[in-house]
Parts: structure tokens; sequence; C-alpha cells
């Protein structure tokens, strides 16, 4: 066992774990975050997603001990403590870009870092970027709507 | 997995004292994308994972005389943003770019990658193009490796449990000459390449002086192609040139049967890739 400091959400957490616990059963059992899910477990499919020092990662092939000393974002930081949803997350709710929502979190976390990196991306940018993040449901159209949509919001707001 | 014992290193002298102590029941880890994959599924274990994350010095991605000068844990995402990198050595942003997804590249290192010996990897190919060579660096000093000659075997490359990749160097490009990388993938695009090749060539007045090819995904190691290279140095480079010399990448790749070919159209691609690379790149250098 060895004990682990980081930034999560903003708040410093310290918790004990064991060598070969991954970042991803971390915030979800350790934690309780269950917003970031586990499907393929080796990085292809997105749904895991959250970001380290605010870069999308796939925490099912990170090891909660590599994330001592960093900060990580998930999914349940992003709406406000009123309940007033991101404007990513309100894109998504508008404009259709979930059906099951299990894939969700991790594209509206994918989404947000590529927004925070690219405000005004290209339907070419968009696609690039989101393709680590796999949707069994939508066909992926309205997710890249979703995106659009929401980068206008920002940049309106901006 | 079992429990380990993980280190945090704060320089290249504590590295080295763990690596030398705990020999091949340690590990260097990185990025850890493909290690904690491999941990995972129980195809390795390890009593001893050593964490690059705390050596200083050895992330960076700077340009001197000698080059482009990647430091071992530099990300392939820093490698696809580095304005140094794209200024100089195009083919590389381009190539790194293709690599897996925005979060792999995020964690995988340039030096964890090519110590981890995957023969289906997208940098060896053009690493190889461009002539680049690896620092290998142990207590007993630094051995520099050329990319082609790193890789022995499958995931089987020429390191030492105490060395460490600390440094890729890439020299510079001469102004004129013509690069290419192509991925062949009819699958998903963050998938390996069913086959890859990139190439390296100078010209004058439309004669070859001189060229490197390297192909990827296309046998046990990422190989040089020196056949396709040897046929177009010092030819004109017509189309029957290009296509000749590209031919011959059938005899210098030793393919698997996969989910993403049969050996035999693995072999058959090599040589259709390795063409459109050339004429992709003379077409660029042209433009």
């Amino acid at each position: 066992m060895e004990t682990i400091e980081l930034t999560v959400n903003g708040e410093r957490v310290q918790r004990d774990v064991p060598s070969y616990r991954t970042l991803l059963d971390f915030i979800r059992n350790d934690l309780g975050l269950t917003g970031a899910k586990e499907a393929c477990s080796v990085g292809v499919c997105g749904v895991c997603t959250v970001l380290l020092d605010g870069a999308p990662i796939a925490p099912c092939i990170t090891l909660a001990l590599q994330a001592h000393g960093r900060s990580i974002t998930t999914i349940e930081s992003l709406a406000s403590a009123d309940g007033t949803l991101h404007p990513i997350q309100e894109a998504f709710v508008r404009y259709g870009g979930f059906q099951c929502g299990i894939c969700t979190p991790g594209q509206i976390m994918s989404a947000k870092a590529l927004l925070d990196t690219s405000p005004r991306p290209s339907e070419e940018e968009i696609k690039d970027w989101m393709m680590g993040n796999l949707c069994r449901c939508t066909g992926y159209y309205k997710i890249i709507e979703s995106i659009q949509r929401a980068a206008e919001q920002e940049t309106v707001r901006a | 997995m079992r429990e380990f014992s993980f280190h945090r290193p704060q320089s290249l002298d504590e590295t080295f004292d763990l690596l030398e102590r705990y020999g091949e029941d340690a590990r260097p880890i990185a990025g850890g994308t493909a290690l904690v994959i491999l941990l995972k599924e129980r195809l390795v274990q390890y009593e001893h994972l050593v964490s690059l994350r705390g050596v200083p010095g050895i992330s960076g991605i700077t340009v001197d005389a000698d080059g482009l000068r990647v430091g071992g844990t530099a990300t392939h995402r820093a490698m696809e943003v580095s304005p140094e990198v794209r200024g100089g050595w195009p083919l590389l942003t381009e190539t790194y770019h293709h690599v897996a997804t925005v979060r792999i590249r995020n964690s995988a290192t340039v030096g964890g990658g090519l110590a981890h010996g995957d023969p289906n990897q997208d940098p060896p190919p053009s690493l190889i193009a461009l002539g680049a060579t690896v620092k290998a660096t142990s207590r007993a000093g630094v051995r520099t490796v050329p990319v082609e000659e790193l890789y022995r075997d499958y995931y089987d490359v020429a390191l030492e449990p105490w060395e460490i990749v600390t440094e890729v160097v890439v020299p510079p490009v001469p102004a004129g000459n013509a690069t290419a990388f192509i991925k062949f993938l009819p699958r998903t695009a963050n998938d390996s390449a069913t086959v890859s090749a990139a190439v390296n060539i100078r010209a004058a007045n439309g004669k070859c002086e001189d060229a490197r090819v390297g192909i990827g995904a296309a046998g046990p190691v990422p190989i040089r192609a020196r056949k396709v290279e040897d046929a177009l140095r010092g030819q004109d480079l017509t189309p029957a040139v290009l296509r000749d010399a590209a031919d011959l990448a059938r005899e210098e790749v030793d393919p698997l049967d996969d989910i993403r070919g049969s050996a035999s159209y693995k072999r058959d691609m090599a040589a259709v890739i390795t063409r459109r690379a050339m004429e992709q790149a003379l077409q660029r250098e042209q433009a």
C-alpha cells in the first residue's frame, strides 16, 4: 500500500492504495465518482476519459500511483453546485448528443478538453480529436453537432 | 496484477541505482500506456516499477546544431504540437499525430514507445527515414543506436535492463528533401497500420542523390529498406524507377498473418504504400 495525494475536481485528496490499482478503479471505487465508466479496459474506447492536469487520458491504463501530486478532473465537476449544467452538457441535452448515456461522460470530458485547447474547432478537428470516444447508439452526428453548438455558445459567452 | 514496489527516482543516478539493483525484476515506466496493459493482462510481471516522471532533463524538445533533440520522456502529444518539430521536421509532426488517440498521446512517451519494441507503431519508420538515433544511457555512459538497429525481434530491443532511452536525436533535414509518411489502415483510424512507409529523398534535377526508406508493421521489426534505397540512388526518378524500387520492398518485409491482413496482402501492400509514399513526397516537394 502507498499513500497518494492529489487534487480531484479542485479538492485535495489523500488515500492509501495498493500498487496495482488503476486510476479508473480509484476514481470509481475509492472516490465514489462513477461518472467515468469502464468498457474496453485497454484504453481504446474512451468511456473512461478524465482530465489529468487538464489533458484527456485513459485512467483504465494508468496506475493510481501515477496520479500522485497531480490534478484530475471528472464529469462530476462540470455542473455548478446549484445544478446548472455546463454549456457542453447543455448542448448534449438540447441537440441529442446521447442515447443510452454510457459513453457520454467520456465524450463530454474529451469535448471539454478540445474546446479548452481550440475554442472554435472545425468539423474535421472535432472528428479528429474525438475519434477515440466510441459510441454504439448515436452514429456520432449528434455528438459532433452538440460540440459545434457548445463551441458557438462559449464563443458568444466569451 | 500483483503488488509491486513503485519507485520515484529524482535523478538519473537514482534511476540507475534502482535498475542495477533490481535488474530483470524491475522495469522503467513513463506514460505506462503499453506497460499497464501488459501488467493488467498478466503478460508480464515486475516486482519493481521505476517511474521516470520525476527525472529532470529528459522530457524536453530542443533544437541545436545536432538537430532535433527529444527527451526520452517527452510525450507523443508534445511532439505533435511542438513548433520546433513542425518547423524543421514536419514529417514527425504528422507521424506522431497518427498514433492512436489524443488520450494515448498525452501519456505515451517517445522513449517509452521505442523501448517497448512494438513493430506496428507509427514513429519508427519515420525516425528511420530521418536517420534518427537513440541515446541508450546507463551509469557506464551513453550508447548511440540508430533506430533501425534498435529492434531485434517482436517486443525485443537492444536495451539492457539498466539502460534507459534518455534522448532521440534527429539530424536536420536538408532543404529540398522530399519526405512523406503513409499509414495504410483499412480499419479504424486509431488502430495500428496494416503496413506503413516513410521516405526521405534528396534529388537534384530529377536524379536521386540519396534516399532513406523505413517500413513498419510488416514484420517482427520496423525495417530500413536498403534494397529499395539502393535502387533509387543515382537514378532518374521516373515512375518506372519508383515502381521497380518500391517492388523490392516485397523482399525486405517479413509480415505475419493477423487481423490487419494476411502476410501476402501485407507484402503486396508494402510495395504499393512505399511507392505511394515516394510519389507523395516528390509531389509535395515540387509543389
